[in-house]
């Protein structure tokens, strides 16, 4: 049976899903990348090879995530695109009419406008990441609260108290504030949960029109506080697709099916790719005064892949070593 | 006098000539690099924006490499970068304890007087030589300018990745060493001809974006992390709203003489923001509004963190957007030299974009 993988490697998850011809769902998988892509990868593409039968073959590989590059090379992906695409791709296959994509990631969160099928707008957080994963996981971690528990604490909450929401600092202090002065936990939560939405509205919708159909993904999804935020501020339900966690490993499946069936063979490396060495290293150019940080990736001793040059200098070297 | 200034994208080269010109040596302003913006970061105050702290960096170390006087430009209207140049001064003379002088030229219009006291007391030869310095000066500028233009026309046309910027960065440097009116041209003319005769696929049509914003941020790469040759890459034909020699022609001739003709982006931003907002704020708009005439595909719109002229434009471009029907990209930018952050939301714009045009050839083909 032919099968098409999409990875999407992001700042704080890396996720997989691999589909049939019929865009049916065959694995995913959404594992943490702790700081350490490349091994993320490898964990990820074991873990799945166990997962499904060995009949399947790979026909199409595409990569996303803001690691999308690395693990290009690490996989030989045949389609290497930016997040908003996968996510909007992703999106409309699951709600075709869906006009809002609400993506909440663990340091960034987009909104992507979508009407008639075509992106026609999107935003993406640029200097804060106030409301994004990560800062949900330290304030429950601080809290001492599981994060899987924290939406459902805050939907027990009668009176939400009032958090400040532009900014993770702010934000942070004001939630000590108030549990100091005796709010109760579920009340902060909720609280914090109204902030972050508000934030996300004000920062990075800025006024676009959210419009329903909306889709509300990403792995901040699962949080039913924030979920439950949403609909309350907007008036309106959102939807959170089934694979929302991995919507956009989903879309870069789906790109790279579309990718095959232009007729190319796939560049996969396949799952053996997950015993190899990889290794990078990164280094100053000393050439001009841009010292310009390159990052060098290599198997074994292959030069798979240069990138960080401004001037193409370390790039024209990995193309003619790959080649010979 | 040991004369340095802002470097400002190619412009230096013509800045040399000028100041060469009058009879002064020259302390080249080295390119900004990381140094650059760390050494300004760390004595400009933590609010002011990124041109100010690399500019400051920038003339840090021109003064470590022997200069003692700056000359550097005002601003038009309520934008800070019109005091930036006294406030620096005050760093470098008072917190720093250097022995530099800081001119500062004010656009013409209301200074006239003291523009030109300014240039009597700088000009060390007989006029006749300065003017013939100055014309070469402004021939290296119009050279430099029509250079890029064509890099900006051909990049995404290009069949082997790299030419056009290769061809650029030689023929910047003939330039560079050209001394007289009659080798710019020359050269020019040669390297025109290399970017007409260079390999290019003529039958890709590229997106065209055009880019607007604050001057410092568009014309110097370091500082927008190369936006333009990065959009070249992936294949779109970029046009920069700002070129030196047209903002020094409306900022200086014709504003000193009021005359109107050429200042169609300020009058194009009319209907949306009539008042002078600082900086290019009101250009920006005024831009965005031609280039959705012109039929252009996009805007991208370069603006530094906290700065209030392009935060106004920011905030009027929705309506603009939609109601002349241009998608518009703004990027701030700050302290950052990481690119991946830059080149996703670009990726993502020239998907829009081209997903755009291909649903407007359809709608048409379906009319048809």
């Amino acid at each position: 049976m032919n099968a098409y993988l999409g990875v999407d490697v992001g700042s704080v998850s890396t996720n997989f899903v691999l589909i049939d011809e019929h865009d049916q769902v065959l694995a995913d998988l959404y594992i943490r990348t702790q700081g350490q892509p490349i091994q993320a990868i490898q964990n990820g593409l074991s873990m799945l090879e166990k997962e499904i039968p060995s009949s399947l073959s790979i026909m199409g590989v595409g990569a996303t995530g803001s690691a999308r590059q690395l693990t290009g090379v690490i996989l030989g992906a045949d389609i290497v695109k930016n997040e908003i695409t996968a996510h909007a791709v992703a999106a409309m296959h699951c709600i075709p009419d869906v006009q809002t994509v609400v993506e909440i990631g663990g340091q960034d969160s987009k909104m992507i406008i979508i009407r008639d099928g075509v992106v026609v707008d999107f935003a993406m957080n640029t200097v804060c990441s106030a409301g994004t994963g990560s800062f949900l996981d330290h304030q429950a971690d601080r809290l001492g609260i599981p994060i899987e528990e924290f939406g459902a604490l805050a939907l027990k909450s009668k009176q939400p108290v009032r958090i400040a929401g532009r900014c993770s600092v702010f934000a942070e202090s004001d939630m000590i504030h108030k549990q100091q002065m005796g709010h109760s936990a579920p009340d902060i939560i909720a609280g914090l949960c109204e902030a972050l939405v508000r934030n996300y509205l004000n920062n990075v919708g800025q006024g676009k029109p959210v419009v329903p159909p909306i889709a509300f993904q990403g792995g901040v999804a699962a949080n039913q506080g924030i979920r439950h935020a949403f609909e309350k501020e907007l008036g309106v339900p959102v939807i959170v697709p089934e694979h929302f966690a991995v919507m956009g490993a989903l879309g870069m499946a789906l790109l790279a099916k579309e990718n095959a069936a232009q007729g190319k063979k796939t560049l996969f490396r396949g799952f053996g790719a997950s015993e190899l060495e990889f290794a990078t290293r990164s280094f100053e150019c000393n050439g001009c005064p841009n010292h310009c940080e390159i990052v060098e990736i290599k198997q074994g001793k292959i030069v798979l892949a240069r990138w960080g040059d401004r001037c193409r200098k370390w790039q024209d070297i990995a193309n003619t070593g790959a080649a010979s | 006098m040991r004369i340095t200034f802002p470097h400002m994208g190619t412009s230096w080269i013509a800045f040399k000539t000028l100041v060469e010109g009058m009879g002064h040596e020259v302390v080249l302003p080295p390119p900004p690099t990381k140094r650059t913006l760390d050494l300004g970061t760390k004595y400009s105050p933590e609010f002011a924006c990124l041109p100010f702290k690399v500019l400051l960096g920038t003339y840090l170390e021109a003064l470590k490499l022997g200069a003692d006087t700056i000359i550097s430009s005002g601003g038009v209207g309520p934008c800070r970068a019109g005091y930036y140049t006294q406030l620096q001064g005050r760093i470098l003379k008072e917190q720093l304890g250097y022995d530099v002088r800081v001119i500062t030229f004010e656009p013409p219009r209301g200074h006239l007087m003291q523009t030109y006291r300014i240039i009597r007391d700088l000009v060390k030869v007989s006029f006749p030589k300065f003017a013939a310095c100055a014309w070469l000066a402004w021939q290296k500028l119009l050279a430099l300018d029509a250079l890029e233009r064509e890099s900006h026309r051909v990049r995404p046309l290009e069949l082997e990745k790299g030419t056009t910027s290769r061809i650029l960065s030689q023929g910047i440097k003939a330039i560079d060493r050209a001394d007289s009116v009659k080798e710019v041209k020359n050269v020019t003319a040669a390297f025109l001809k290399r970017f007409k005769e260079m390999p290019k696929d003529y039958d890709y049509q590229p997106l065209k974006v055009g880019v607007i914003g604050e001057i410092y941020v568009v014309l110097e790469p370091f500082v927008n992390l190369d936006v333009v040759e990065t959009l070249g890459h992936m294949g779109v034909y970029v046009n920069r709203s700002i070129f030196l020699t047209n903002w020094v022609t409306e900022n200086t001739l014709l504003d000193t003489f009021r005359v109107e003709a050429e200042r169609s982006a300020k009058k194009a931003a009319g209907p949306y923001l009539p008042e002078l907002v600082g900086g290019h704020g009101q250009t920006s708009i005024g831009e965005t509004v031609l280039y959705a005439k012109r039929g252009f595909d996009g805007v991208v719109q370069l603006a530094p963190f906290t700065c209030i002229p392009e935060i106004v434009a920011k905030s009027i471009m929705p309506r603009v957007s939609k109601e002349l029907d241009i998608p518009v990209l703004t990027l701030m930018l700050d302290e950052q030299t990481g690119k991946a952050g830059i080149a996703t939301r670009l990726e993502a714009f020239v998907d829009l974009l081209r997903m755009r045009r291909n649903r407007m050839a359809r709608t048409r083909g379906e009319t048809a």
